[in-house]
C-alpha cells in the first residue's frame, strides 16, 4: 500500500514537473524600458513604444527564443521595480556603474556613446569645473550625469529632473544655463529637432570611468547567471549576424557599439 | 568611563538595528541630513509664504463674496471657482512649462520672475491657498449674527468700520479649525513643488532615493518629516484656539 501512495506520490509529481517544464520555459520575460529618452526609448501618440533600446530588447528576446514583455517605468523607479520583480530586467540605455553594480548585475555593454554638455550656441564659458561655476546646469536625477557632476564640478549649481525631456523644455526656455547627458541622446533628442536650432554642444566628451562606466548593459536582479548569460550570447549574436547593425543603422550614421569589449 | 563602555551610543544603536534587523538603511538617511535640512528649509518657506500672501488676499475677496458686491462678486467667484476647480499640480505645470511656452512672455517683464521655479511655484501656491481660504472666510463672516452687525450699525459705524471691529475680528476666529485644515492641506499640497526641480522635503527624499537605486528611503524620511511639521502646526493652532476661542470655552467655577 506505501509502494501504491509512494509511485502515485511519483507519478503526480512527474505529471506535474511535464506539465510545469514547457509553462517555464515559455514564461514570458518581463523588461523594463524608460519611454522617455530619444531616440533610444520613446513613445508614439498612439502609445506604442519606439526606439533603439526598444528593438534591442526585441532581438535580443527573439535570439534568446522568449517571449517578452515590455513594461514602462519612470527613471527615478526604475531600479527599485527590477529589485521589487515588477520585470526581470532592464534595457533602458544604463551605464554600467560601480555603485550600481552594488545592487544590481549587469549583462556586457551594448552600446557606449560619450556624455557631453549642451548649452546656447553664444555660450562664452568653458566645460570646466572654473568655467562652469555658478552656473546651472540640469541633470537627470540618479544618472551617470549627477554623479560625474557632483564629483567633478562641485562649484556648479545643479538641477535635477525627473526626465531627460524636462531638461530639454527647461533649456529652451532658458531656465537653465547648461545641460548634460548622453551626446547622442541630446543629439537627436534635442539638437537636431526645432527647439534646439540655437544650442550647440559645449566642448568635447566628459568621462570618468567611475561615474560613467563601461557602458550601456542591461541590469538583471543580483545571482541570475543563467538570464546574464542568454543575453551575453544573445548580444554576440545579434552583432554577428547583423541584426545589431540594421537596428544601429535605422538611428545612427555611425556604430554606436564603440570598441569590440574584450570579454 | 565604565558607563561609556556599557552604553552603546545612541548612533550605534540605530547602526546596529539598520544593518542586521531592518530593510531601510537609517544611516544612509541620517548621513544626508543636510539635504533634507535644505528640504525642509525650502517646504517652510515655500508653505508660510504662500499662507501669509494668500491669506492676506483672501480677506477682501471674502468680504467681497459675503457682501454680493456686484460685479466683483462675480469675478471672485469665477477666480475661486477655477483654483478651487483643478488640481494644484496642473496650475503650477500651466504656469511652469505653460507660460514659458511663448515668447512673448519670455521676452516680457515677466520672464526673469518666472523663469524661476521658486516664483512659479509661490505664484501657484498663493493663487491656490487665496481661493481656498475665501471660502472658508465667506463662511465664517456669513456665520457672524446679525444682531452683531445692527448693534454696531446702531452705534453710528460706517461699512468700513463694521467689518475692522466686529465682523472680521469674529469671523477670522470661528474660521480657525477649518483654517488649520488649509494649513496642512497646502503643506501636503507642497510636495508638487518637487516635480518642477525645487528641492523641497519629497525632492530631498526622490534625490536621495535615485542617488542610491533605493524605493522606499528617501520617502519614509520625507513622510516622517512631514508629520512632524503637521504635529507643530496641529499644536500651533490648539495654542491659538485657546487663545482666540477663550470667550467660547465654558466658565470655571
Amino acid at each position: 500500500m506505501k509502494k501504491f501512495y509512494a509511485a502515485m506520490v511519483g507519478f503526480g509529481l512527474a505529471a506535474a514537473m511535464a506539465v510545469a517544464q514547457p509553462v517555464k520555459a515559455e514564461d514570458v520575460l518581463r523588461i523594463g524600458v524608460e519611454g522617455a529618452y530619444p531616440p533610444f526609448s520613446w513613445k508614439e501618440a498612439d502609445g506604442t513604444l519606439k526606439g533603439f533600446d526598444i528593438e534591442i530588447a526585441e532581438a535580443l528576446c527573439d535570439k534568446m527564443g522568449r517571449q517578452c514583455e515590455l513594461i514602462e517605468q519612470d527613471w527615478d523607479g526604475i531600479i527599485p521595480a527590477l529589485l521589487a520583480k515588477k520585470y526581470d530586467a532592464i534595457i533602458a540605455s544604463m551605464s554600467i556603474t560601480p555603485e550600481r553594480k552594488k545592487r544590481v548585475d549587469f549583462s556586457n555593454k551594448y552600446y557606449n556613446t560619450p556624455a557631453k554638455f549642451v548649452a546656447h550656441k553664444d555660450a562664452d564659458y568653458e566645460p570646466t569645473p572654473e568655467g562652469m561655476a555658478g552656473k546651472t546646469v540640469g541633470v537627470q536625477r540618479g544618472t551617470i550625469h549627477q554623479c560625474y557632476m557632483e564629483k567633478v564640478f562641485p562649484d556648479t549649481d545643479l538641477q535635477f529632473y525627473a526626465t531627460q525631456e524636462e531638461i530639454f523644455l527647461d533649456l529652451a526656455a532658458g531656465r537653465i544655463d547648461a545641460q548634460i547627458s548622453d551626446s547622442i541622446q541630446a543629439l537627436e533628442g534635442f539638437l537636431e529637432t526645432d527647439d534646439g536650432v540655437d544650442y550647440a554642444f559645449l566642448g568635447g566628451d566628459q568621462f570618468d570611468l567611475e561615474c560613467h562606466g563601461e557602458g550601456a548593459g542591461i541590469a538583471v536582479r543580483k545571482g541570475e547567471e543563467e538570464l546574464i548569460a542568454a543575453l551575453n550570447t544573445a548580444i554576440q549574436a545579434i552583432r554577428e549576424d547583423g541584426t545589431y547593425k540594421a537596428i544601429n543603422d535605422k538611428y545612427f550614421d555611425f556604430d554606436i557599439y564603440g570598441v569590440e569589449s574584450g570579454s | 568611563m565604565a558607563e561609556t563602555e556599557r552604553s552603546p551610543g545612541l548612533l550605534e544603536v540605530i547602526e546596529q538595528f539598520s544593518e542586521e534587523a531592518s530593510p531601510i538603511d537609517f544611516i544612509l538617511i541620517l548621513e544626508h541630513w543636510p539635504l533634507f535640512l535644505e528640504g525642509i528649509w525650502h517646504t517652510v518657506v515655500l508653505v508660510v509664504l504662500a499662507l501669509i500672501i494668500g491669506g492676506i488676499l483672501s480677506i477682501p475677496l471674502a468680504v467681497i463674496r459675503a457682501n454680493r458686491t456686484p460685479v466683483l462678486n462675480q469675478i471672485v467667484f469665477g477666480y475661486v471657482y477655477v483654483f478651487r476647480g483643478t488640481p494644484l499640480l496642473v496650475q503650477l505645470y500651466l504656469i511652469y512649462h505653460g507660460l514659458g511656452q511663448f515668447d512673448f512672455i519670455r521676452e516680457s517683464f515677466l520672464w526673469p520672475v518666472l523663469r524661476d521655479a521658486w516664483w512659479c511655484t509661490i505664484i501657484a501656491f498663493v493663487l491656490n491657498t487665496a481661493a481656498y481660504t475665501t471660502e472658508i472666510f465667506r463662511g465664517a463672516i456669513e456665520a457672524v449674527p446679525y444682531g452683531e452687525v445692527e448693534a454696531a450699525k446702531s452705534c453710528g459705524m460706517s461699512p468700513l468700520t463694521t467689518n475692522r471691529r466686529v465682523v472680521l475680528p469674529n469671523a477670522l476666529r470661528r474660521a480657525l479649525p477649518a483654517y488649520s485644515n488649509e494649513v496642512i492641506f497646502m503643506l501636503h499640497g507642497s510636495v508638487v513643488a518637487s516635480t518642477v526641480t525645487i528641492v523641497d522635503i519629497l525632492g530631498a527624499g526622490r534625490i536621495l532615493n535615485s542617488k542610491y537605486y533605493l524605493a522606499y528611503e528617501g520617502f519614509i524620511a520625507a513622510a516622517i518629516l512631514y508629520m512632524i511639521l503637521v504635529y507643530f502646526i496641529t499644536r500651533g493652532f490648539r495654542v491659538w484656539e485657546k487663545h482666540w476661542h477663550a470667550h467660547l470655552r465654558p466658565r470655571e467655577a
